[in-house]
């Protein structure tokens, strides 16, 4: 019933809304009955409350409403002019609306007052009927009540006459108090005048002037409702009263303001401990505690529980599952678990993939979990929960699980990783391959999932909010995918740390550990392989990285303190070299100036405790940076220095081609496209033959022929296999007898200047293969195509390494 | 009379330049900054400027004039960006003038380098020329060279 009673809950604080809005508007009309704007304003609210009570099957309340819109239509069109008797009778509708409203707020029913006699007034003034005393068809039933809360000191909100015993005992009281604040209007308890008294009660909260003479003139003909009314914007806990509406964008500078304030309240703890003045200590820690404590509350202004998400996961797992043939039942723990409305929206399309991916490929058919022996329904539980500052969410199936052998063949014939790779990773490592680019397990692709496109996207948006998702699969047992985000985005925790001179923030999500090595242990326990650093965590290999190296800073002074820094990024471990480690502390990232926001280094920047700026580290970045991370090896590879060259550096794509027989290799990098060429395009210019390419002419080699490999296979067919190659905007195709794989592998290219068009030799897959010189294969035939650019020395250097 | 601007002007290796005054924020002495290591040396660092991060840019680098002599310390002129202010360093602050229309020209185009990409006119005192700085351009650095 939890959703339903939340939907009733907006619908109640909306119709208060609506309600209080109405009153207004009816009396604004009344000194104006030709305003058709009010009218139609009126008109749409009550056909929304009207609407919205059909929908949640309020029949009662349903009544009420159709009558008095049939009544405000007739209005509208004209066909009736707006009276006082007419007047009464809405606002004794508005009236007894609210009264419903209560009801349902409180008891989550109607109550049986019977509002028959207002319908039929209603009905009957919208006939055109003349209805003289509205006040006579107040519900009798109500009236009951009425009398058996005498004192106005009692105008129970809960109509319904069953409830006033019970109602009596415990909010008499408050009931009382809030009265008592009412006094003034409240002075005369007779029961006859009470309706008009409490009518003033409530214009006296309306503040206004208007509406207070209207209803001293019509307030004895209004229902008796409104007897009970008074107490309902008083009583405390009421939805509408404990609610306000207020803009996003104001929460976010209320934020922001807080922000500052944080960063001020830094400041001062600074100088604090230097002043001796114990008044001014006092009240340095009162503020913190304040600022703390507003820091929460205004946190909290923003929190949503992750329930708004996961509400919709009931029905996307259950159309899923069927058009799966799957039997899947969805549990959740943890609905009420907070987090920013950012984060919230952040992380509602990437949970949704996740749990539509484990419905879809986790959970077995009925069928096979029965041949498993496992229950035919399929469990997926939603979890989640606060951990360290971080916010958890566990998708968990009891599925087939992942297969990592599959995902390991999957890799290795997608070029994701080599046998060689494969060969040093462990199962959980193979696991967490589906978030790689471009990786997808489903055998057949469904419209649920299986492009290839679902989980890496998931990763890079959960990372992009400061998130970290991780994978757990035990092959036919299940798996379970762990999810941690922050809190909130603005004011992070983060270990500030020195290095040349200057401070830097680390945030905490990336941090795992510190470890410091002095005296004996420093000097020894850092080794090298082949000038990268590591160190031993705990029987493991750390890779360090020196901060200083990294961003090119003078060391300023030479300790044999070693303090490392464990960070986490993308999975991977690497220790961070600083010169000092300072404090955690809250931090506001701010953004970087366009001028500096390329550096991949900084993710920000803050201001710290003494009023100075320090930049915040991009793990992330860093990592890359420095070739932690081994998907970006790739990318840096293109970029790298020849005194960076690592071991790794001589990892190469490389296209295999056919030539004649023969396999032959081209780094894939110089290979602007791979194309098809009908024999019947092929033109003449001169001797040469060409095509057209893109809109321009683009000349054909043989490469076959230019290397005395001549085969006559390519005489014979209509298809020409060509790799493009382009320069300059200048393409020429490089004809081939056939496009045979494309691969990664470390090579080592052995020299064999001897023959014509080939750069040496490299063993491929096991195979010694030659390496196609392609820059010499052009110049033999188009001499000048490489001028106007020196590049190619550069290109020819970067290949032979 | 015709149209008068007024322009904050500052020296820059004893060079006169100028900057509409709208376009700045305000002009403020010294102030310590944090270096940004990998960042291009026309970056000097980043202010505090009241809870707001700026990014200093040193003129006269930008302007590939000399460095500025050792002890001299610069001042702030603080410019209006669409992507929030930016510092500009130069070496002394000069008054508001208001400049008439009349003494404009465009820059000649025998000026070289850097001057001639960044200054998008000339006024002429009596005794001295106003050169004023395309704000935008002065900012904008293309894409960073890659750290």
């Amino acid at each position: 019933m939890d959703e339903m009673d939340a939907i009733i809950g907006e619908f109640l604080v909306e119709s208060y809304e609506n309600l209080d809005q109405l009153d207004l508007d009816l009396v604004e009309l009344e000194q104006n009955p030709t305003e058709t704007e009010i009218l139609s304003s009126i008109f749409r609210t009550i056909h929304t409350i009207k609407g919205t009570c059909g929908f949640l099957g309020f029949s009662k309340l349903e009544s009420i409403a159709h009558v008095g819109e049939n009544l405000l239509s007739k209005l509208r069109d004209g066909e009736l002019t707006l009276n006082p008797v007419s007047t009464s009778a809405l606002l004794a509708m508005v009236d007894a609306i609210r009264q419903i409203l209560d009801c349902l707020e409180n008891e989550r029913n109607e109550g049986d007052v019977d509002y028959s006699k207002l319908v039929e007034t209603l009905t009957r003034i919208q006939n055109g009927e003349t209805v003289e005393a509205v006040a006579t068809t107040a519900p009798a039933e109500a009236a009951d009540t009425e009398t058996v809360a005498e004192e106005p000191s009692a105008p129970v909100e809960e109509a319904p006459a069953e409830t006033v015993s019970e109602v009596a005992e415990a909010p008499e009281t408050t009931e009382a108090e809030a009265v008592a604040q009412e006094a003034p209007a409240e002075s005369t308890p007779e029961p006859v005048a009470e309706s008009e008294n409490t009518e003033e009660v409530e214009i006296d909260r309306r503040k206004s002037i208007q509406d207070a003479e209207f209803l001293a003139q019509h307030g004895d003909r209004r229902e008796e409702p409104q007897a009970k009314k008074p107490a309902e914007p008083q009583k405390s806990g009421g939805v509408a009263d404990t609610s306000i509406r207020v803009d996003v964008s104001l929460l976010d500078t209320l934020m922001n303001l807080v922000g500052e304030l944080v960063l001020a309240r830094n400041q001062i703890l600074q100088y604090a401990p230097e002043s001796r003045d114990s008044n001014f200590q006092t009240t340095t820690q009162h503020l913190n505690l304040v600022t703390s404590e507003l820091q929460e509350s205004v946190m909290k202004t923003r929190m949503q529980p992750i329930g708004n998400i996961w509400s919709k996961y009931p029905r996307i797992v259950r159309d899923l599952s069927i058009s799966c043939g799957k039997k899947v039942r969805l549990e959740m723990e943890g609905k009420e678990t907070e987090l920013d409305k950012t984060l919230i929206e952040a992380i509602k399309d990437p949970l949704t993939h996740i749990v539509r991916n484990s419905v879809d490929h986790g959970i077995e058919t009925a069928q096979v979990r029965a041949e498993r022996g496992k229950p035919e329904e399929g469990v997926l539980l939603l979890k989640a929960f606060h951990e360290g500052g971080q916010v958890n969410i566990e998708i968990i199936d009891d599925g087939g699980g992942i297969n990592p052998e599959k995902i390991r063949d999957k890799a290795i014939s997608k070029g994701l990783i080599t046998t060689e790779q494969a060969a040093r990773m462990n199962n959980r490592e193979f696991v967490n391959l589906i978030f790689a680019p471009g990786f997808s397990t489903a055998e057949k692709i469904t419209n649920v999932s299986g492009r290839g496109v679902g989980m890496d996207v998931v990763r890079t948006n959960i990372e992009k909010i400061g998130g970290t998702v991780d994978i757990q699969s035990v092959y036919g047992q299940g798996t379970t995918l762990k999810v941690k985000i922050p809190l909130t985005l603005a004011i992070i925790p983060a270990l500030t740390v020195a290095t040349g001179g200057g401070r830097y923030a680390i945030p905490q999500v990336n941090l795992l550990e510190l470890v410091r090595l002095d005296g004996q242990q420093a000097a020894t326990k850092i080794e090298k392989i082949q000038n990268t650093p590591v160190y031993r965590l705990r029987g493991r290999l750390l890779p360090l990285i020196y901060l200083h190296e990294e961003l090119q800073v003078e060391k300023v002074e030479e300790s044999d303190i070693i303090n490392i820094v464990v960070l986490q990024a993308d999975d991977r471990h690497f220790g961070l070299v600083v010169e000092a480690i300072n404090d955690t502390e809250e931090i506001v990232v701010k953004p970087l100036g366009q001028q500096v926001k390329n550096i991949s280094a900084y993710s920000g920047a803050t201001i710290m405790g003494d009023g100075n700026v320090a930049l915040i580290l991009d793990v992330m970045g860093l990592a890359q940076k420095a070739r932690v991370i081994s998907q970006t090896q790739a990318k840096k590879r293109a970029e790298a220095h020849g005194d960076e060259a690592t071991t790794d550096a001589n990892r190469q794509t490389l296209l295999i081609i056919g030539l004649g027989g023969q396999r032959m290799a081209i780094p894939l990098s110089k290979v602007a496209r791979l194309e098809e060429f009908n024999r019947k395009n092929i033109e003449h210019s001169g001797d040469q033959e060409v095509v057209q390419y893109r809109g321009e002419i683009m000349p054909l080699i043989y490469v076959g022929n230019l290397l005395g490999t001549t085969s006559d296979t390519s005489e014979e067919r209509d298809e020409l296999h060509a790799v493009v190659y382009t320069q300059n905007n200048k393409s020429v195709a490089l004809v081939v007898d056939q496009i045979c794989d494309i691969v990664e592998e470390s090579i080592k290219v052995k020299k064999s200047g001897s023959r014509h068009g080939i750069m040496g030799t490299v063993v491929v897959q096991g195979q010694v293969t030659d390496l196609l010189d392609l820059e010499n294969v052009i110049l033999s035939v188009d001499p000048t195509f490489f001028n106007e650019n020196e590049e190619v020395a550069g290109l020819l250097e970067g290949n032979g390494s | 009379m015709t149209e008068e601007t007024q322009f904050c002007t500052f020296y820059l290796n004893k060079h006169f330049f100028g900057i509409e005054v709208e376009k700045v924020q305000e002009v403020f002495r010294y102030q310590e900054m944090t270096p940004i290591p990998l960042a291009p040396p026309t970056i000097k660092g980043l202010i505090n400027l009241r809870g707001q991060i700026i990014t200093a840019v040193d003129l006269r680098k930008r302007l590939q004039m000399p460095d500025r002599p050792d002890g001299q310390l610069p001042m702030n002129v603080v410019i209006r960006t669409p992507e929030g202010a930016v510092s500009l360093l130069v070496d002394e602050i000069g008054d508001v003038l208001e400049m008439s229309l009349e003494d404009y020209e465009p820059p000649p185009d025998t000026i070289q380098g850097m001057t001639r990409e960044l200054v998008r006119g000339v006024y002429k005192l009596d005794d001295n020329l106003l050169l004023i700085l395309n704000t935008a351009k002065t900012i904008d650095f293309g894409e960073p060279a890659p750290a």
